[in-house]
């Protein structure tokens, strides 16, 4: 067993982000990878995707982005990219294709056994990706067998899926993503539509990332925002970033010759029952787009940066009455592809810290269930910011605060006791 | 920052709601509950239905008192008109749903109610129920409901109750939403 002060899982942006912030307060430690860097881009993403934040945005500690198109918005191969350069930038302690299989106690602090030896170490970083198992709904068991469910961990491309209709579950980022080069492909293309959040590509000229970042969205923290369940679940925006800046909302997905229904419900004897609530879904997110406006509006008049009100945009167009029960088969469906979200796998993880629903108990990343453990790289962790690239940057500085003082005082401390 | 902030007062126990959630997180077996009534058939389409008790929170509760209500059909239907038709008292559930979770919505957002209505319509086709025609259903096929609101707040802020109130609503997720529905006789 090999002793080390902190062992660091994942090599992706968090991961190698504490890692640089670990070597510049002088901690020795080691990441483990069970792939190669940026392993989980490299592997379950969709061909044409690119980050939602433009570039000038896409920063780590340490590393800015150098290239000629600030505004742009990197692909995953340009961002694999990005990643590779800050680990070897920062000469990162990186151990790839060493897969973690277990994380336990021990008697200074835990063990962490991979499929290559085993390391003890007082601290240990689980920077291991909150996008590792899609979740999808139990009412998916009940669809016809007929019909092929494809996850978006599985999702490549449109010419993937076999012929025939789609009905897309999950209208967030991901799901409209998807939902549009479908269509764009020539399929027909059904959207299930639940809770979700409707925002512009820009405002007045400026990205809507740098508008959240101007009035302080960004920074919020966990611990002043009113709910944090509801925070910590918020879907994410229907935004996506293309050379050409466009928007994405339901409106445009409408416009190319998509169906909108509500919510998936039930499947009963291989009809899919659609919620009646898509009209107050997408009221709730106009009614949202709109609070969201004014905030921006009322910044632009005190900064002075111009007298122009942002247009309203279009309310969402809700059919008027959209389907409640569709029979899969018989209407020519061949794909359910669930946009439903992801969770984090923590099945490698033999410490007692997961609530009921499988999910880590934690307090903005430091698992105070057992010290020594820490968490990064899940939304709103510590700040609404958290979800992206750039939000690494104070989580890991945070994070590594509070485990530098637990270092220091772990020296002079009993083993901790798990019972 | 002012801090004197004038406070709504709905009546509504905001504080103690919000308590429940916290408190039931962390019990979720508290939560569920269980909501019941009994029906009799008293003559042709006349019911009369007692509610007595719920259970929830680990335990049984009873009602401050038993209520109790009349169930019939209209003359149109060569009934007594005795009470309200059954579908009639699924909107009355849906109305008084959404009207009292849009007062805690306000309670919690600190908009002061001064008058709230709530009207409510279904659409219905009636050959469904008489078996007149297999494709129509037999429930509502379209169901509206109109605020009045006068409150202190923007109309902005009264569309938001609004929505929210269907957020949080749990016969606007019975309506909207199918549930498996089990029937047994001794």
């Amino acid at each position: 067993m090999t002793q080390v002060p902190v062992v660091v899982i994942g090599a992706g942006h968090a991961g190698l982000a504490v890692s640089h912030v670990l070597t510049g307060r002088g901690v020795e430690h080691v990441v483990l990878e069970r792939g190669e860097v940026a392993n989980t881009w490299r592997t379950e993403r969709w061909d044409s995707l690119r980050l939602l934040t433009p570039n000038w945005l896409t920063r780590l500690p340490g590393l800015a982005y150098e290239g000629d198109d600030p505004d742009g918005f990197m692909t995953v191969e340009e961002l694999i990219g990005f990643i590779e350069r800050y680990a070897e930038l920062g000469d990162a302690p990186v151990r790839t294709q060493t897969e973690v299989t277990s994380v336990a106690p021990g008697d200074s602090g835990y063990v962490v056994t991979t499929r290559d030896g085993s390391w003890e170490a007082q601290a240990v970083v689980l920077a291991t990706g909150a996008f590792n198992r899609p979740k999808v709904p139990a009412v998916a068991a009940s669809l016809p067998d007929e019909l092929e469910q494809v996850t978006t961990l599985d999702y490549k491309r449109p010419d993937g899926l076999r012929p025939g209709r789609v009905l897309v579950v999950g209208a967030s980022a991901t799901g409209l993503q998807i939902a549009d080069e479908l269509l764009r492909s020539g399929r027909e293309v059904t959207v299930a539509v639940g809770e979700h959040v409707r925002m512009p590509r820009a405002c007045t000229g400026r990205d809507i990332m740098w508008w959240l970042d101007r009035i302080g969205r960004l920074d919020e923290r966990y611990d002043q925002v009113d709910d944090l369940v509801r925070a910590r679940h918020v879907p994410s925006p229907q935004l996506v970033g293309t050379p050409d800046r466009e928007d994405l909302d339901l409106n445009a997905l409408t416009a190319r010759g998509a169906e909108l229904v509500g919510r998936l419900a039930a499947v009963r004897d291989g009809h899919a029952l659609f919620s009646g609530s898509l009209r107050n879904v997408c009221n709730l997110a106009d009614l949202k787009l709109v609070r969201l406006l004014d905030t921006i509006d009322a910044r632009t008049a005190e900064d002075g940066l111009g007298d122009d009100a942002i247009a309203r945009p279009e309310p969402t167009r809700v059919p008027a009455s959209p389907r409640l029960d569709v029979d899969l088969v018989a209407g020519g469906y061949e794909t359910v592809l669930w946009a439903t979200g992801f969770r984090s796998d923590y099945a490698w993880l033999d410490v007692p810290v997961l609530d009921r629903k499988g999910e880590l108990r934690h307090d903005g990343g430091i698992v105070r269930d057992a010290p020594g453990l820490y968490r990064i790289g899940l939304n709103f962790l510590r700040r609404r910011k958290s979800s992206f690239i750039h939000g690494a940057e104070d989580d890991a500085t945070d994070l590594v605060e509070d485990l530098v003082a637990h270092l220091g005082s772990s020296i002079r401390t009993f083993p901790i006791n798990f019972v | 920052m002012s801090t004197t902030e004038p406070v709504a007062d709905n009546g509504v126990n905001v504080e103690h709601l919000l308590g429940a959630r916290t408190a039931l997180t962390d019990a979720p077996e508290a939560a569920e509950f269980t909501w019941r009534a009994t029906t009799e058939w008293v003559r042709g389409t006349r019911t009369q239905t007692t509610i007595e008790d719920y259970s929830g929170l680990g335990e049984k509760h009873s009602h401050k008192a038993e209520y109790s209500y009349t169930g019939d059909h209209p003359e149109v239907f060569a009934s007594e008109d005795d009470g309200p038709t059954p579908v009639e008292f699924v909107l009355v559930g849906l109305s008084t749903c959404l009207t009292a979770g849009l007062a805690a919505v306000a309670q919690n957002r600190n908009i002061q109610l001064k008058s709230v209505k709530a009207s409510i319509e279904g659409d219905m086709n009636i050959l469904g129920i008489l078996g007149g025609d297999p494709e129509v259903r037999n429930g509502f096929n379209d169901i509206r409901v109109h605020f009045d609101i006068d409150a202190d707040a923007s109309p902005e802020e009264i569309e938001a109750l609004v929505a929210q109130s269907q957020k949080r609503s749990a016969v606007f997720d019975v309506v909207t939403n199918p549930s498996n529905v089990s029937v047994t006789v001794n």
